[in-house]
This record gives structure tokens, C-alpha cells and sequence, in this order.
């Protein structure tokens, strides 16, 4: 009898049919209704009708985006949750994007584009991640593996602080903004995909996330034995600080580029694996690959909603993943 | 031939307190190793660092001849296994499933992880329990899979911090009897109960937690007059049974 590491889960098969249905759904609908023959049309390459034109300039590239950004929060959010032993962690506790929050609006407070913007908030969170490594090395860089009880508070802590200095910074550039910055700083911190309509970066984000979660999938069976404790792990053959090196890295990456196209999204890093669990457990094996299906899933259908509910006016996206969210969540958290 | 492990000079410290002080001692294969020593004295402190988890403060501390720090993580694995009491359990698993976290390091190519992983379970009285989920288990019961685990890593030196600290009587004596009948383990084990000490081990270790230390063979170091003066109370050997036990008589 032999048991391979990899289960065929059907959840998890279930989540990415239901995260194809949606995006296929979201080019549907908008302002425009769209017939499904001009969609197809559309798909097939054809630019002939103006509508053809907004389903491939914007519905694509946007619900791409969205789903792209829903999973790299949720893989983001799932590994700090089991790498930091703490459900209450989420994708923002490292800080990296309030980081990337204070490039960003520094870039839009000089009167920058949303390219310029974009690579601002990357290049932000990249440097938040590297101050976070520097801050916090001796969690990160330390062969004693007793410590790892402790070095994964101190990764926490030091995220934390980070994005507390973050969030003075960004509350200093809302009191100074002018009004018509004002807004667009504000959609941009609840998190906002009316910019991500770029369908080679929708397109790169979503390679980003296929190979955050591979990365990440390589390590969950070693991540499951580090939620068992890190000094057994260690002891089984794990090498727990390079494990836990190069999750950080990966949620942080997975942050940073999540916010560079989309912002802040709320909710969706923290709920989805939180979901997830609930279904199938908290085997990481599952979870990982599971919570970032979801979490796209999640933003899809949030994101058709926000610029469908109260057409033409566009909510953003972050607020309707919590105000549906949430509900959501606690419906289900009275049932298990 | 060379010891399985050694220390030479071993000194642990835990703040301003040096509780292990020059130690030194070898340990052969074969061997089972009893450590003993009052609450503090550094038991669970010295198993740590024997495994490498932990740093010597001073002093070498080698494993068939090389260096524990030295050892790759993943060739370590396969020469010593550690059972500590801190163990989590958090999602739901079988116990077969969690005894196999110790077949880690092959990387689920490992055709006899289920049989002896059977066999370890087995081996403590817990086959009956490899389908149950392992949250349902007693204290006691989950101690026992924690030993399985590290039976079924299958390697030469295994590190038992306090392996009877929940069993009951029957367990007690069963689990050290099974431990004691694996072919080719060396067995380091902390304990309190000085008569159970007596009946498993070859060798024995006492750590006053002062620095102080005694090692050396069980007829030798499990004495009366050596463990009054180690636990600080009197300590009596008694017949009984048609066997010599330890008889704690109190204070004074």
C-alpha cells in the first residue's frame, strides 16, 4: 500500500470549474449587455464590434486581474495564517503593502500616472520586503532551530510595526492630498481594478500566481510539519528557517504584486483560506493550491458585482468583498 | 570502535544559570541511557542539543564522529529522532498519517513507511488506533503515537524526553519493555521514575542542575546513597516482589 503525496481533491477541482464560470460570466456582463455569439466573436479574435472591443479591453484583462489578485492574496494570506500559527494573520501583517500604499501615493501625490503608480507601489514593496528581512534577520537567518518558536512572533511583530508606520505615513498623505487626489488615493486603498486593463499584465499576474502557488505547493508538505511544531520538524528532516525564508518571500511577492495591479483588497487574504478550511481542513497540501482558487474566485464575482450593482457608478472592489464577505463568513462560521 | 555519540566538555547554560557544566560522556550502540535529575536540571535542555536543535554553550558534542552542527538537516533525520511532550496537533489526520510525518525525508517514495509505521504503532499498543483521528486521542494515548513516530523514523539513536511521563502503570512498564526490545537503537531517555529507570536502562546520566553530573553504568550510578543526594530526599532500596525497587522515603 503506498500513499502519494499528492490527493486528486475534487473541491479543489470544483473551485477552479467555478472560478472559469465566473470569469467567463464576467465578460458578459457590464453595461453593455453582451450576447454570447459576439463574446465567442470576440474571444475568437475578432475586434469587428465596439462591444468586442470592451469584452477584450476591458472585461478580459479586468476579470483576469481580479482573479489574479483574489488568489495571490489568498496564497499570501493562507501561508502567513499557517507559517505565523495565527488565523488572524493576512496578506497585509508583513507590511509589504503598506509599503507599496506609501510608494504608490507618493508617485500619485507628484501627479503620476497609473504605469508610473504601478511601478512605484513595486518598487515599494520590494523595499518594504527588504527592510522586513533586515529588520527581522535574526528570525530569518539562524540555524537554531529552538528559536523558530519565537522567530516567527518576530517576523510578525516587525510586519506589524512596519505596516503601523506605513499607515502614519499614508494618513499623513490623505490630510495633505488635494481633493481630486483625494479620491483616487481613497480607491486605491480600499483596492480598485478599474485601472487593471492591461491584458499583458493581467496575463503576467496570472503566470505570477501559477508559479507562487507551485512554489508554495512544493513546500506544503514541509509547512504541514511545521504546523505540528517547528522543533519536530526539524528534527524529521525539515530545514524549517529556509522553509520559512522562502514562504515569506513568496507571500510577500505575492502581496506586493497583488497591490501594484489592484491595490489594497481587503478581506479576500484573510477569508478565503479561513473558507477553505473549513471545507476541506487545514492540510496545506490542499489549502494552498484551494485558498487561491477561491481567492480568485471570490474577486471575480466581486469585482462584476462592483461595477455592475450601482452601474455606471464603479464600486470598489475591496469594498464589496467585505460587505458580501463577511455575512458570508459568519453564516458559515455559525455552522461548522 | 568510536561512540555513537559523544560529548566532550558540554556546557549548557539557560541565562546566567549553568545547569550542565564539562560534561562529558560516550554513549555505544546498543546502549540505553537513563537521565535523571530534579526538575530544572537541564534534562529537556541537554536531549535538545544531543538532537542539534539546540547549540552547546561550550563543548563538542559528536555524532558518529562528526560534529552534531555539522550534519546536514536531511542526514540527520536518518540517525536520530527526538520525542519531546510539545506536540501540535492541527488539523484533523489520522494517526497512521501522522506517525508517516517521520518518512519525511522520502518524499512520499517510501514503500515501507506504512508498514513500519504499523509496526512502531504496534510496538507502544496503539495498532488499533492507526484509522482514529488523532485529536480524539487521551494524553497518554498521543504520548505513545509521539513514540511511534519517532520508532518508525528508523534510526540508530533515539532521544526520549520523559516517553512515560502520561502512561499508566501497565504502559508504563510496556513502553520501555518495547522500547528496550528494538533491534539496533540506542535509546537516551529522561525520567523521573527512578525504579522504571532502573529496570530499562543500561547507563544512566545525573544532572544535578547545578552543573554537577554522573554518568556511567546503571550499577553504578542508579544507587541510594548517589540518588538521595541527587533528588535531595531519602531515597531507599527496599525489597519487594522478589526484586530490589527504590523506596522514597520522604525528607527525612
Amino acid at each position: 500500500m503506498r500513499r502519494s503525496a499528492a490527493k486528486p481533491s475534487a473541491p479543489l477541482l470544483a473551485l477552479v470549474a467555478a472560478a472559469v464560470g465566473a470569469i467567463v460570466a464576467a465578460l458578459f456582463v457590464g453595461s453593455f449587455d453582451a450576447p454570447a455569439a459576439d463574446v465567442f466573436a470576440a474571444l475568437a479574435g475578432g475586434r469587428s464590434s465596439p462591444l468586442a472591443a470592451v469584452v477584450l479591453d476591458l472585461r478580459l484583462p479586468r476579470a483576469l486581474s481580479a482573479f489574479a489578485v483574489g488568489g495571490l492574496l489568498a496564497l499570501a494570506g493562507a501561508i502567513l495564517q499557517a507559517l505565523l500559527r495565527n488565523p488572524l494573520a493576512d496578506p497585509y501583517v508583513l507590511g509589504v503593502s503598506g509599503g507599496a500604499a506609501v510608494a504608490a501615493l507618493a508617485a500619485l501625490a507628484a501627479g503620476a500616472g497609473v504605469a508610473t503608480m504601478q511601478a512605484a507601489s513595486a518598487a515599494g514593496a520590494l523595499a518594504t520586503l527588504a527592510l522586513l528581512f533586515v529588520l527581522a534577520r535574526r528570525a530569518f537567518f539562524t540555524r537554531d532551530a529552538l528559536r523558530g518558536e519565537s522567530s516567527a512572533t518576530g517576523v510578525l511583530l516587525t510586519g506589524v510595526m512596519i505596516a503601523a508606520f506605513a499607515a502614519a505615513i499614508l494618513s499623513l498623505a490623505l490630510t495633505l492630498a488635494t481633493d481630486t487626489q483625494l479620491r483616487t488615493m481613497v480607491f486605491w486603498l480600499l483596492g480598485d481594478l478599474a485601472g487593471a486593463t492591461d491584458l499583458r499584465m493581467a496575463l503576467a499576474a496570472v503566470v505570477l500566481l501559477a508559479a507562487t502557488v507551485a512554489v508554495a505547493a512544493k513546500r506544503a508538505r514541509a509547512l504541514n510539519l511545521m504546523l505540528r511544531g517547528d522543533v519536530l520538524a526539524y528534527t524529521q528532516g525539515v530545514d524549517v528557517e529556509r522553509t520559512r525564508r522562502a514562504l515569506v518571500l513568496v507571500a510577500a511577492i505575492a502581496t506586493g504584486a497583488a497591490v501594484t495591479l489592484a491595490g489594497a483588497v481587503g478581506f479576500v487574504g484573510f477569508v478565503a483560506p479561513h473558507l477553505v478550511r473549513m471545507a476541506i481542513g487545514n492540510d496545506q497540501r490542499a489549502l494552498l493550491p484551494g485558498a487561491a482558487v477561491a481567492g480568485g474566485l471570490l474577486v471575480v464575482v466581486a469585482d462584476t458585482a462592483a461595477r455592475t450593482v450601482a452601474a455606471p457608478v464603479q464600486l470598489p472592489v475591496g469594498v464589496v468583498t467585505a460587505l458580501v464577505g463577511v455575512p458570508v463568513f459568519l453564516w458559515l462560521l455559525r455552522r461548522v | 570502535m568510536s561512540a555513537l555519540l559523544e560529548c566532550r566538555g558540554l556546557t549548557l547554560r539557560a541565562g546566567a544559570r549553568e545547569f550542565v557544566a564539562n560534561l562529558s560522556f560516550a554513549v555505544n550502540a546498543g546502549e540505553r541511557w537513563a537521565v535523571l535529575g530534579p526538575n530544572g536540571a537541564g534534562k529537556t535542555t541537554l536531549l535538545l542539543a544531543l538532537a542539534g536543535v539546540r547549540r552547546a554553550d561550550a563543548g563538542r558534542i559528536e555524532l558518529a564522529g562528526r560534529p552534531v552542527g555539522d550534519w546536514r538537516i536531511d542526514a540527520l533525520a536518518e540517525r536520530r529522532a527526538l520525542v519531546t511532550d510539545r506536540w501540535i496537533d492541527p488539523f484533523a489526520a489520522s494517526v497512521l498519517d501522522t506517525v508517516l510525518t517521520a518518512r519525511y525525508r522520502y518524499d512520499g517514495a517510501d514503500d515501507d513507511g506504512v508498514r513500519l509505521a504499523r509496526e512502531a504503532l504496534a510496538a507502544v499498543d496503539c495498532a488499533e488506533l492507526a484509522e482514529r483521528d488523532v485529536r480524539t486521542l487521551s494524553r497518554g494515548e498521543r504520548q505513545r503515537v509521539a513514540i511511534a513516530t519517532a520508532i518508525a523514523q528508523a534510526t540508530p539513536l533515539v532521544l526520549l524526553d520523559e516517553p512515560i511521563a502520561h502512561q499508566d502503570p501497565r504502559h508504563q512498564a510496556l513502553v520501555l519493555a518495547r522500547l528496550a526490545q528494538l533491534a539496533d537503537r540506542t535509546l537516551i531517555a529522561s525520567m523521573h521514575d527512578v525504579n522504571a529507570a532502573a529496570a530499562f536502562a543500561t547507563h544512566a546520566l545525573l544532572l544535578s542542575g547545578r552543573g554537577a553530573w554522573r554518568a556511567g553504568p546503571a550499577h553504578e550510578t542508579l544507587r541510594a546513597e548517589l540518588l538521595s543526594e541527587l533528588f535531595a530526599t531519602r531515597i531507599a532500596v527496599v525489597a519487594a516482589d522478589g526484586r530490589r525497587l527504590f523506596f522514597v522515603a520522604g525528607p527525612d
